[in-house]
């Protein structure tokens, strides 16, 4: 089966426009008429819920947390792209749009990042119009900073907490819905279940999980947007509750996943502590725009700091490596998220990491502390300010752009980031794969759209900073109002859909039927034991550097901890009530069959590209040495895979990418 | 570390509830709090028993789902700090700890240290926010300027994560911390000036039908809110309130 990507006839820059002007409409009495269900209250869901309601549909949300304001999204720091070339240096749609394919590793769709970077600037008026508090300079105008992976300043931001302010704004306007009746908002609920009605997306079962009571909800269409997988890898930046159950069971309903080895290592976290931790914490890519990345030089040193007898701070300025300055002159200490990580990696791998277990890397605000109190004297009338007083003058003004990270930084290493440089190792964070959409973030079931991190369609095989919350919250306000409306205008006579068909029934039968298989267990382990050893073998198998004979072995790891899985696991209490260890079971099984297909995945695409490195794939000689070897003439493709009945057993269908407004090169950052 | 944990255990919101003791060791002060927590519950399932139900998820701080009452304090001895962030080497070895959940008439406990806290969205709901569509139709961002030392105090208050840390804390129960700084946050900026008086009233009006007590500005609140958020705000909800309700609206 050939897969169509929808994408509308015309010029590049024309295609949403002459899409908007052309589509099918729904008039409002007949919204009134019809039912849309959100799976999650992130950035995407919150926002589609929202926009989908102002229009007139009747939307029903769920969310698994207690609150819609606590989806994951809320912990994105840094930052949301914009073009909005509002310092005037150089930016544009087609620049925000060139920069995202380029540093994507060309593995994206053109027509749908185009349409991304189109919308940006709009996400932000609208934003403001809700009374988001971004940061803004003197004359009271937004502020920008810069990311990874670009040249100019396109980011906007609210300290080190724009998700947080984002989120909240998503969820202020869900709110409003929420009290005019218009969504029928579900915390505490669990999507469980994809139910498919004549080939259709009608529906999903979920699970009640106070009250652990099977319901069976129908509607028109169903958009699922619950976000990544991340917690494949147990330890991750991503929540705890994070999961890829919803996009999972739409898998096996038959919706293709797409580039699933597309996982994103982001390069400033805070290294694992030890053998106990539950969770990663990241340090905002910001950072960077400040901080030098840094290892020593000379072995001795590193040996001496591993062993606890010196400290990073007491090495002097010719004997510090500033890694990424040296190796990519043009972007320094912002590359994109894929090479910094890589040549942190490089870098511990060859002895010169700087904790104990030797995976750490310094991030150090010695000279921004300088640069800042020399700036501030200087704008204040000192000019001529003593080395206390650019200390504290700097300080305090690294302590207003990123406060709030430094605090968190201290509160969890014990270790104050104004005297000691930061240590930090990459941590995965996201995920660029997900469900394959078409150009109206349609799956290839009829009706169940993917939106956010749920899909897999605008950051190829590396997202840049930044582009998450943009990405998430053009999918919700402003592209799936037109294209849901487009299909449901085919469905205007269709009326109320009924939950109580021979199909919602099945649904919920098999839905009972694995929950009693997982009370049943007659094992002694706690869930996470399973899932702490799926994650181990997911790094080390799958994880920053990958090869063939590792990701083969990872199959055959994954299939076996799976048998010991069903047969070993114990899930106390009962069903029919709060069992967060029966939740947590239900994913974990997911998340094995997902690790499963990213390692076939990874396996089959030999090239390197963005955040998918293969050690079989690198530049053996030149300036690029050593460097990701892309290999266009094979892989300049989409992989889809297609669930053919059995976990791994998935069949591979390629949409083939075609670059026609842009000249696909190496990536070079040098 | 060896520690003995008091843990309120509670089988369902009609069941009346009692502390329980329990022995963990091993504890290392790297840990966060709620590892520990994952220690003892791998321990429970292990011999058969049930884990101790408490909310949680991005383990960072921001999300708002952790709530526990430690040793008579929202999110323990630490400050600024969510349950989450706080760490085993705040504790000493062989120490008590009392962990009991918010305790609220308005937040009923669901199970053990679980509370449902959806009278807060209610709250919201009621009028916590600005009435704008979605459509993309709204002027450009840069077209209203706002004073800096504005915006700065309207992301301050912005910043509550909604734990309910200020209610459990409060000796009346009183929501008005969280509602003051939503309402703070919107009429420090001209985008909220519009609905500012609706606003305020029908907050203030839902948060008492949602049975929270009222202030009496002893100010602990700001003392255990983890993301300090300051008792100023609740002195402009009461202004705004005062100036919406003496203009007759009610």
């Amino acid at each position: 089966m050939a897969l169509d990507s929808k994408i509308p006839e015309g010029p590049l820059k024309d295609k949403w426009t002459n899409y908007k002007n052309q589509i099918d409409l729904v008039n409002p009495a007949n919204k009134r008429n019809i039912d849309v269900i959100v799976v999650g209250t992130g950035l995407a869901g919150a926002s589609a819920s929202a926009s989908l309601a102002e229009l007139g549909y009747n939307v029903k949300t769920f969310c698994f947390q207690d609150s819609p304001r606590r989806a994951h999204s809320i912990a994105a720091q840094g930052g949301i792209n914009a073009a909005k070339n509002y310092q005037g240096d150089g930016d544009s749609t087609y620049r925000l749009f060139y920069d995202t394919v380029k540093g994507g590793d060309y593995r994206s769709r053109e027509a749908n990042v185009y349409r991304l970077a189109e919308v940006s600037a709009n996400i932000i008026d609208q934003c403001v119009a809700q009374g988001v508090p971004f940061a803004r300079d003197y004359g009271g105008l937004l502020d920008n900073r810069s990311f990874g992976g670009v040249l100019v300043s396109r980011t906007f931001y609210a300290k080190g907490q724009t998700g947080q302010q984002l989120l909240l704004g998503a969820y202020s306007a869900l709110s409003r819905q929420i009290a005019k009746g218009k969504v029928e908002m579900h915390n505490r609920h669990e999507m469980l279940d994809l139910v498919k009605v004549d080939g259709k997306a009608r529906g999903i079962i979920a699970r009640n999980l106070v009250t652990g009571e099977i319901q069976r909800h129908s509607a028109h269409a169903v958009v699922i947007a619950s976000g990544g997988y991340g917690n494949v890898f147990f330890l991750s930046t991503n929540a705890m509750g994070s999961n890829v159950t919803a996009a999972w069971k739409a898998h096996k309903k038959g919706a293709h996943m797409a580039n699933p080895c597309f996982t994103q290592i982001h390069p400033t976290c805070i290294p694992v502590s030890g053998g106990f931790q539950s969770k990663l914490t990241l340090m905002s890519e910001s950072l960077r725009n400040d901080g030098r990345i840094w290892v020593p030089k000379k072995m001795e040193d590193a040996k001496a700091i591993q062993a606890g007898t010196l400290k990073g701070k007491d090495i002097a300025e010719e004997n510090r490596d500033y890694y990424l300055e040296r190796r990519y002159p043009a972007f320094g200490n912002l590359v994109p998220r894929d090479v910094a990580s890589r040549a942190a990696k490089e870098r511990c791998d060859a002895g010169f990491g700087v904790n104990k277990t030797g995976e750490a890397v310094y991030l150090d605000f010695k000279s921004a502390i300088v640069r800042y109190g020399k700036q501030e004297a200087f704008v204040h009338g000192n000019k001529n300010p003593s080395d206390a007083e650019i200390q504290t003058l700097g300080k305090a003004a690294v302590a207003a752009k990123y406060g709030n990270l430094f605090q968190m930084y201290e509160k969890i290493t014990d270790e104050n980031p104004y005297e000691m440089p930061m240590k930090i190792y990459p941590a995965v964070h996201y995920t660029m794969g997900g469900l394959w959409v078409d150009y109206d973030l349609m799956t290839d079931i009829p009706g169940c759209y993917a939106a956010g991190e749920a899909n897999f369609s605008d950051h190829g095989a590396n997202r840049l900073g930044a582009s998450a919350l943009m990405q998430g919250l053009a999918d919700g306000y402003f592209v799936l109002p037109y294209t849901i409306g487009n299909y449901l205008s085919k469905d205007i006579r269709t009326g109320e859909i009924p939950n109580d068909s021979a199909e919602f029934m099945a649904a919920e039968k098999e839905v009972k039927a694995r929950i009693d298989g997982f009370m049943n267990a007659k094992g002694t382990k706690p869930v996470d034991h399973f899932h702490m050893r799926l994650g181990k073998l997911m790094w080390e198998n799958c994880g920053m550097a990958r090869n063939a004979e590792g990701l083969q072995k990872g199959m055959k790891e994954i299939k076996a901890l799976k048998e010991e899985f069903f047969a070993n696991v114990r899930i106390p209490g009962v069903a029919n009530g709060v069992n967060q260890e029966l939740e947590k079971a239900g994913r974990v099984a997911d998340l094995m069959e997902l690790g499963e297909l990213m390692c076939k995945d990874a396996l089959e695409r030999s090239e390197s590209c963005g955040g998918h490195f293969r050690e079989e794939s690198v530049e053996l000689d030149g300036i690029q040495k050593g460097e990701a070897k892309r290999d266009d003439e094979n892989f300049s493709f989409v992989s889809a895979w297609q669930w053919n009945g059995e976990s791994g057993k998935q069949e591979l269908i390629k949409e083939p990418l075609e670059f026609k407004d842009i000249a696909v090169k190496q990536r070079s950052y040098k | 570390m060896k520690l003995l944990l008091k843990i309120w255990r509670q089988n369902g919101p009609q069941d009346k509830g009692k502390m329980v003791d329990y022995n963990v060791d091993g504890i290392e002060g790297d840990m966060s709090f709620l590892e520990m927590m994952d220690v003892l519950n791998s321990q429970l399932i292990e011999k058969g028993d049930e884990p101790v139900i408490f909310d949680h998820d991005c383990r960072e701080g921001i999300c708002g789902s952790c709530s526990m009452f430690i040793n008579g304090e929202a999110h323990g001895p630490g400050r600024n700090v969510t349950t989450c962030q706080l760490h085993m080497r705040s504790f000493k070895d062989g120490e008590t700890i009392f962990i009991e959940p918010w305790r609220a008439e308005a937040f009923p406990v669901i199970k053990d240290l679980m509370v449902d806290r959806s009278a807060f969205d209610r709250i919201i709901q009621a009028g916590g926010y600005v009435s704008v569509n979605t459509s993309g139709n709204t002027q450009d961002a840069n077209s209203l300027p706002i004073p800096k030392e504005d915006a700065d105090l309207a992301f301050d208050a912005a910043t509550c994560i909604g734990c309910g840390a200020c209610v459990a804390t409060c000796k009346n129960a009183s929501a008005m911390l969280f509602t003051s700084a939503k309402i703070s946050q919107l009429s420090l900026l001209p985008q909220g000036q519009v609905e500012a008086k609706e606003r305020v009233i029908n907050m203030v009006n839902q948060m008492d039908l949602e049975g929270f007590g009222n202030c009496t500005n002893t100010g602990a609140c700001e003392v255990e809110c983890p993301k300090g958020i300051s008792l100023d705000n609740i002195a402009r909800m009461n202004r705004e309130y005062l100036s919406a309700t003496a203009k007759g609206k009610k």
